[in-house]
């Protein structure tokens, strides 16, 4: 298949719904196949790239934070990022700003953007197609 | 004919508008539309052959693919042989591969 321009638009946020795994894995079949992708987050998906996600112990199971290995969707994002480059694609990402000042989680992993909902205008305009994943 | 890609990530006991999803991809197939319903996460639950069955055997009769994802159904431990007759067990990468053809795409 030919490289595609994708635009996906995410709204949930992290730790709470499968919609977000399922966005992330439809990113990660699209960084794999090549195509450039630009991903729109806003309300609550804007905490998915919030630097400050950290890994913690479980004491109900004895378990400590590296035993635990909690999955930090920041993490994934950053790898599917460091990925696309090698897959010959790219991976934008851009957080609705006024969402993330509501939140309060503007330090973001390096890579994730800080725009607006007419940079979502204008990836949709470029892109060949765009999926909006909203909350239900 | 426009081609649609329909993401149900929802099952009709859990949500009362899943039936309304189901009849929307009829009636844009009945409109001779070439139609998916891609079935994730809860959704796949519908795929289960069952009593209730009848809603996707028939969106399958009119024409519409239904898939279900290969990934939900392990998370669930659904086995490929206890589905609906013409459910077809698909990867995330075919519903990116259709998105990325240009169908015009739904998450519902």
């Amino acid at each position: 298949m030919t490289k595609k321009k994708l635009t996906l638009v995410m709204m949930d946020a992290p730790f709470e719904n499968a919609r977000t795994v399922t966005g992330l894995r439809l990113i990660d079949a699209a960084v794999r196949r090549g195509h450039d992708v630009t991903v729109f987050a806003y309300e609550g998906a804007v905490a998915l790239t919030f630097a400050r996600q950290a890994p913690h112990a479980n004491a109900v199971h004895g378990r400590d934070a590296a035993q635990e290995d909690h999955p930090l969707p920041k993490d994934w994002i950053a790898s599917l990022m460091e990925d696309a480059p090698r897959h010959g694609g790219r991976l934008e990402w851009i957080n609705c700003g006024l969402c993330v000042d509501e939140r309060g989680v503007g330090e973001a992993i390096p890579g994730a953007k800080r725009g607006s909902p007419a940079d979502l205008w204008k990836a949709a305009e470029a892109s060949d197609n765009t999926l909006v994943i909203g909350t239900r | 004919m426009e081609s649609y890609l329909l993401f149900e990530s929802q099952e009709p006991l859990e949500c009362a508008q899943v039936p309304r999803h189901y009849a929307l991809a009829a009636g844009l197939k009945k409109e001779g539309n070439r139609v998916t319903l891609f079935l994730v996460q809860n959704g796949v639950a519908a795929a289960r052959r069952s009593l209730r069955s009848d809603a996707l055997s028939q969106l399958i009769d009119a024409g519409v693919e239904v898939l279900a994802d290969d990934f939900s159904l392990r998370e669930r431990g659904m086995s490929a042989l206890r589905l609906t007759a013409g459910v077809k067990v698909a990867t995330i990468a075919e519903a990116l591969d259709q998105f990325a053809e240009g169908r015009k795409a739904l998450w519902l």
